[in-house]
């Protein structure tokens, strides 16, 4: 396969499941700017755009982190790379041009989802409630990803949109996550208390793994189990070892396709075994923040050596 | 213009061909007929096949009206038309071997060299050269006109990188989905070998280094290019990749593409981009499209460029007026399809002629296409014609005329009803170990009443093209 049609199939996978952030990430700020604010928090608002990594931007179109603001900014900017629309558009793009490397079911969902939006793009924001947004975001990026598994060949192209997903779905869950951390950051004495788990409860919410980790766990809903859930539970489809499992395997898969190893499959088995190898006190040791950029790090450098060794084409 | 020929009724009967759509279209009322027409759109807009024929820009999504009522061509016809558009293709190919060679054709005096030493798609860069079984244009798309019964004109010739053939392919798959008995009922010669025909025509011209079963690709100048849908949909029906100049680079005496596997070496490059692209060290420095060393490894016989880099100077519309010369002088025949004879108003005595006779001739740029920039003389008010003849004298060269063709029509389905609509035909033409052509080609209708402009950027659309069996 070419590597250009790799690459963009990888990030017709990374788009969507970065949409599906950008949706999430405005769900929980919703649902957190609910909750009577005292003295000492961080403005939800701004934490949330922290974590999305596009504070700067916002602050110099809006200023102002007023939620009116931060939907347009999330959703609809087409100045905010990570935004709904700029994602669905730029995977639709890459759909585009490897349109035959996909099925029609595939593409249709892609090109569906684009032109959906931009029939929301003229509709007038006053009749366009925050719900309704998120969760025609989290329907489209569904109907992708479901038209690839159910009716795409598993060729390298698949795998490539696999990897796709979990890396980019590995670090969404991280900085979803240390959403929290921003919320919480001045006062560390809130933790534990009865505001503390509300906030955790809306982050579980906002992955739609509320009622899968009362399943998994029960009782009290607490930091350690949350963030055990989280980061090391291979049971939850969005937490950080799932998705190392998952482009380990994808990566696999590839080595034994080519009948070649690279230094892919090597740093993402180090960075599984480590996953693996860890307890959640040794995370609140070093520190939920400090470990959750530690890991955004390494999923980042993963995604460099993947480039390097299939998508740039220069490996010999 | 009153009488043009109707390529279905003629003097009160239903010409042979279309005896069997006679039916078909009574009993068609106009709720199925919109029905039908709302299918075909949304079956279109599914396949994504959106895209402006003929490189006429415009916004890349946009759907090119499809008209149901089918084309018709009796074997007989197109027997004569295959004859005379492979006779073409034949005697264009033996033209630009000689021209990139000893010159004979110009030396005997039958063209003036000046045509095509100081034509601009002359390149010196490949003179001497002789590309793999002496072919430089490995598909030639011809446009025909027809005025009557036996009479076919030809337009214009297309030896670069004709497009709009994934319109003869998707037009014919679509109408066998939405009406399959007509299929049942007429024996029509089936279009869908092209894209196997092609990969067999590019593989058979692998370059003299080649030893093993050539790797073919479609080279693209990208996602924005007008024509993208077709260039990866060739790509799809062949098998081949589809590359852009960053996919591919030049090591030693090869071309490579970049592969997931690594380096994988490139034999024969189907281009639909344009010579000045191909390379920046030999063409154009600044352009981004291209393959940095490509031709010096074409030069050395280590990879094949379809069509060959030069072949355009055999499609210029001044080289055109001497086609049917060089069909006698290659070939030792008469030509069997007939140049629109054509007045160069940079000749005194041709301008003088077109300034005297304006209202009748059609007067086109003579690098202008999709239909812009020209002069319908007839449909013309004083005004326009006076306007235009302004034009013509501020720089006569830049301009050439033609006698105003009655275009034959062709029953198309219209809001009132069904009413004939002027049409044209292009063809393709593939040159390689032999030199094929499909039953069919792509016909355009100019869907507004009484217009003789097809071009899709001004009201035209396409139709499926039938030929009968015998």
């Amino acid at each position: 396969m070419l590597s250009r049609t790799a690459d963009n199939l990888f990030w017709i996978a990374r788009y969507i499941e970065r949409a599906e952030t950008a949706a999430r990430l405005l769900e929980v700020g919703a649902r957190m700017a609910l909750i009577p604010s005292a003295a000492g928090y961080r403005n939800e608002w701004d934490s949330l755009l922290s974590a999305s990594g596009t504070a700067d931007g916002f602050a110099r179109k809006y200023g102002d982190p007023v939620q009116r603001n931060l939907e347009s900014w999330l959703f609809f900017d087409r100045d905010n790379p990570s935004s709904v629309a700029s994602c669905i558009t730029a995977a639709r793009e890459n759909g585009r041009i490897v349109r035959t490397a996909l099925t029609t079911q595939a593409w249709d969902a892609l090109n569906t989802a684009f032109q959906e939006l931009r029939t929301l793009e003229r509709q007038p924001r006053s009749a366009l409630e925050l719900s309704r947004l998120t969760e025609w975001t989290m329907r489209h990026a569904a109907l992708v990803r479901g038209t690839i598994d159910a009716t795409l060949l598993r060729n390298d192209g698949w795998d490539f949109l696999n990897l796709g997903f979990y890396l980019e779905r590995a670090d969404n869950t991280a900085r979803l996550m240390d959403v929290k951390y921003y919320v919480l950051l001045p006062k560390v004495e809130f933790v534990g208390s009865g505001l503390d788990n509300f906030q955790w409860t809306t982050l579980l919410r906002a992955m739609s793994a509320h009622r899968a980790f009362h399943w998994a766990y029960g009782g009290e809903v607490t930091a350690g189990k949350i963030a055990h859930f989280l980061i090391l539970n291979t049971q939850c489809p969005r937490s950080l070892i799932t998705c190392a499992e998952g482009m380990m395997t994808h990566l696999e898969r590839l080595a034994r396709g080519y009948h070649r190893r690279t230094a892919a499959q090597e740093a993402a088995r180090n960075l599984l075994s480590k996953l693996a190898e860890l307890r959640v006190e040794d995370i609140f040791d070093e520190g939920l923040h400090e470990f959750l950029t530690r890991f955004i790090r390494e999923v980042g450098e993963l995604g460099a050596v993947v480039h390097d060794s299939y998508l740039h084409g220069d490996v010999r | 213009m009153t009488a043009c020929f109707n390529e279905m009724f003629e003097g009160g009967s239903v010409r042979p061909p279309y005896a069997r759509l006679q039916d078909w279209m009574a009993a068609m009322p106009a709720e199925l007929r919109q029905m039908k027409q709302a299918e075909a759109e949304s079956l279109f807009r599914r396949i994504g096949i959106t895209f402006a024929v003929y490189g006429e820009g415009g916004d890349p999504d946009r759907l090119i009206p499809f008209d149901m009522f089918p084309r018709v061509f009796s074997a007989g016809e197109w027997a004569r038309l295959e004859r005379g558009i492979k006779q073409r293709a034949r005697a264009l190919n033996a033209f630009l071997v000689d021209v990139y060679g000893r010159g004979e054709i110009l030396r005997a005096g039958r063209i003036p060299s000046r045509l095509v030493y100081q034509n601009e798609a002359y390149e010196q860069a490949v003179a001497g050269f002789v590309p793999p079984r002496g072919v430089y244009s490995h598909i030639v798309g011809i446009d025909l006109v027809r005025t009557g019964p036996e009479d076919f004109f030809v337009l214009e010739d297309n030896c670069r990188t004709p497009s709009g053939v994934s319109y003869m392919l998707e037009n014919r798959e679509i109408m066998m989905r939405m009406f399959p008995d007509l299929f049942r009922e007429n024996r029509i010669e089936p279009v869908d070998s092209y894209p196997e025909k092609l990969r067999r025509t590019l593989a058979s011209v692998a370059p003299a280094k080649c030893d093993r079963e050539p790797t073919v690709v479609i080279l693209t100048p990208g996602h924005f290019n007008s024509a993208y849908y077709e260039h990866s949909f060739l790509a799809d029906l062949m098998g081949v990749e589809l590359v852009e100049g960053q996919d591919l680079f030049v090591e030693g005496e090869f071309v490579f593409m970049r592969t997931t596997e690594g380096p994988k070496r490139v034999d024969v490059i189907y281009r639909r981009i344009d010579d000045a692209f191909i390379d920046p060290l030999c063409f154009r420095p600044d352009s981004m499209l291209g393959v940095p060393g490509l031709m010096d490894v074409y030069r050395s016989g280590g990879v094949s460029i379809c069509s060959a880099p030069g072949a355009g100077v055999a499609d210029d519309k001044a080289v055109y007026t001497f086609v049917p010369e060089m069909i006698r002088f290659y070939l030792g025949e008469e030509p069997i399809l007939q140049n629109v004879p054509t007045w160069q108003c940079g000749k005194a005595e041709d301008l003088k002629y077109v300034l005297s006779h304006l209202p009748e001739l059609v007067v086109k740029e003579v690098h202008g296409s999709g239909g812009y920039g020209m002069l319908v003389g007839p449909k013309s008010t004083v005004d326009q014609v006076e306007t235009f003849r302004a034009k013509i004298l501020a720089n006569p060269s830049n301009y050439i005329a033609q006698p105003t063709l009655a275009l034959s029509t062709t029953p198309t389905f219209v809001a009132e009803g069904v009413a004939p609509r002027h049409v044209d035909l292009r063809p393709y033409c593939l040159v390689g170990e032999r030199i094929e052509l499909v039953p069919g080609g792509l016909t355009r209708v100019a869907l507004t009443e009484g217009s003789l402009v097809v071009n899709s950027s001004q009201g035209g659309g396409v139709k499926d093209t039938w030929v009968l069996a015998e």
